[in-house]
């Protein structure tokens, strides 16, 4: 009885295995997940927590990468998308390159703040449900429902650990530009704009300030951007580059990468701001 | 490396008292990887000391594996070489069985995704390593890909893993990314242009007895594996072996 009890009542694409740990990408399992195999102890979230959570043991072994700003608000031409670039481990800087915007498919975005390995496995992941959702119902997935999708997934883990704060950016027929706000926590939100990580705040700072429905595309790719520069200019955890993007009607097209270094210049002797940043050090005797 | 429990006599006597133990499967076993992406090559290095703390297991321990297809991939993942070796034997099986499916041989793009999938199937329990790949790509241009240890991946230039990734990895950006360097006349940004092999080998002896000089927990022996449409040499440099 007890067996039968183990065998129905685990969690979503979870596996007790012993220590042999192989994992398995079973396309036959109903629900279509990959199994992730568990250590051999009776709480599982706890021992990771121990060896990963850096905030709960800051002398722990394993540094997951964390740390970002990223922003969608819808406008009238579309949505657009900017975010950083930055990953740290700790103080470390891991990279200075990462691609915190993933193209999950022509139409659909996805933003990546929280833990980057369970962001991008999970909004691939995701890209293969839209693609198979195509191919039954002959009909793109709507935003909603990819959106869905991801959230009911990571409630599915909840407790486990999990730590993904993502933005489903996305444009179809029925819905027009749309932006849900997906965290692992099982919160889905949709909204005109929204900003995530940990320099959230200034680029909020700089967004509701200058934020107008009627701003025209060139506008809101400049506000975009200016927002995450303001926000790698006061948070730590945040800097390297902006990735700038635009959705409409057509899918999403790519804006370029603007590196801080040079931007952070351009930006302060062009539009007269960051005055409290000075531009020559000489001291006077 | 297994050592038997120590055993406090202190508190032997007081067996009454329960003792907390905690499940701890991992260890860190030192050494240092590093990887370059040239235009029709790519290199991967590692020293090959194995450490435990501050004892020095052995001196000469390769951790620079190359995959068993053609054209051959090279492989390392360090940090706990358990985790690691086992890893690199699991990718070698699932790299054949690809073989025999597929009847072709595996593209770096297609092992780079498939070492995330084995990653992140043990997101739960991570196996403790910086995974780096290095090979060549459809175009056969040098291509670099390295991972977190629960399977984030970015394909770069270049990349340092392990105990001295801290040491060497702003050396790589600013000798090979020419990060922080303008030019003289212009006062213009330099951009990054490809390296030769000649001048890649010097670079990683560079960075690996620089690091030698600075990190206990690398050194002994530099083993640097090159990969090019002729297939993959290999080259060893003595480190330091204090």
């Amino acid at each position: 009885m007890d067996a039968i009890v183990a065998r129905y009542s685990r969690t979503a694409g979870v596996e007790h295995d012993d220590l042999r740990g192989e994992e398995q990408y079973d396309c036959s399992a109903p629900s279509s997940l990959p199994l992730l195999s568990l250590p051999p102890i009776s709480q599982p979230a706890a021992f990771l927590r121990a060896h990963t959570d850096d905030a709960s043991n800051p002398d722990c072994k394993i540094k997951i990468a964390h740390g970002t700003t990223t922003l969608a608000f819808r406008f009238q031409g579309g949505i657009v998308v900017a975010v950083d670039s930055r990953a740290t481990a700790g103080s470390w800087i891991a990279s200075q390159t990462v691609k915190k915007v993933i193209e999950i498919n022509p139409f659909l975005l996805g933003t990546m703040a929280g833990g980057a390995a369970d962001c991008q496995f999970w909004e691939t992941w995701l890209g293969i449900q839209c693609r198979l959702h195509e191919l039954r119902e002959k009909s793109r997935i709507s935003v909603a429902a990819a959106s869905k999708i991801l959230s009911n997934l990571v409630y599915s883990y909840k407790g486990m650990g999990l730590s993904m704060g993502t933005m489903i950016c996305g444009y179809t027929k029925l819905e027009g530009p749309a932006i849900y706000y997906v965290d692992s926590d099982g919160t889905r939100l949709k909204g005109d704009l929204f900003c995530v990580g940990s320099g959230q705040t200034f680029a909020y700072g700089v967004l509701d300030s200058a934020y107008k429905w009627d701003l025209s595309v060139e506008e809101a790719l400049a506000l975009g951007k200016r927002s995450i520069l303001a926000a790698t200019h006061r948070d730590a955890f945040s800097g390297g580059s902006v990735n700038l993007y635009h959705v409409k009607e057509s899918g999403w097209t790519y804006y370029g990468n603007h590196n801080v270094g040079e931007l952070f210049w351009k930006t302060k002797a062009e539009e007269q701001s960051f005055e409290n940043v000075p531009t020559d050090f000489t001291v006077d005797a | 490396m297994y050592s038997e429990p120590y055993i406090d006599p202190a508190s032997a006597h007081a067996a009454a008292a329960p003792i907390e133990h905690r499940f701890n499967p991992y260890s860190d076993n030192g050494g240092t990887i590093l990887a370059i992406a040239g235009s029709d090559f790519a290199v991967l290095a590692g020293d090959t000391r194995h450490t435990t703390g501050y004892s020095i297991n052995s001196r000469f321990q390769p951790k620079v594996h190359t995959l068993p297809c053609d054209p051959p991939i090279l492989v390392s993942a360090n940090g706990y070489s358990a985790d690691g070796d086992t890893l690199v034997r699991r990718l070698g099986q699932r790299v054949q069985w690809y073989s025999y499916n597929h009847n072709k041989a595996i593209s770096v793009a297609a092992c780079a995704r498939l070492i995330q999938t084995m990653l992140y199937g043990k997101r739960f329990f991570p196996y403790y390593v910086h995974t780096i790949v290095a090979g060549l790509d459809e175009e056969g241009r040098g291509a670099v890909y390295s991972f977190d240890p629960v399977g984030s991946y970015e394909r770069e230039q270049c990349r340092a893993g392990g105990a001295a990734a801290s040491l060497i990895m702003p050396f790589l950006d600013n000798q090979v990314n020419l990060k922080n360097q303008y030019d003289v006349q212009t006062g213009e940004p330099k951009t990054a242009v490809y390296l030769s092999l000649d001048d890649t080998i010097k670079l990683v002896k560079d960075a690996f007895s620089s690091a030698t000089e600075r990190h206990i927990h690398v050194g002994d022996h530099l083993e640097i594996k090159i990969i090019t449409k002729e297939g993959v040499k290999v080259e060893y440099f003595p480190l330091k072996r204090d």
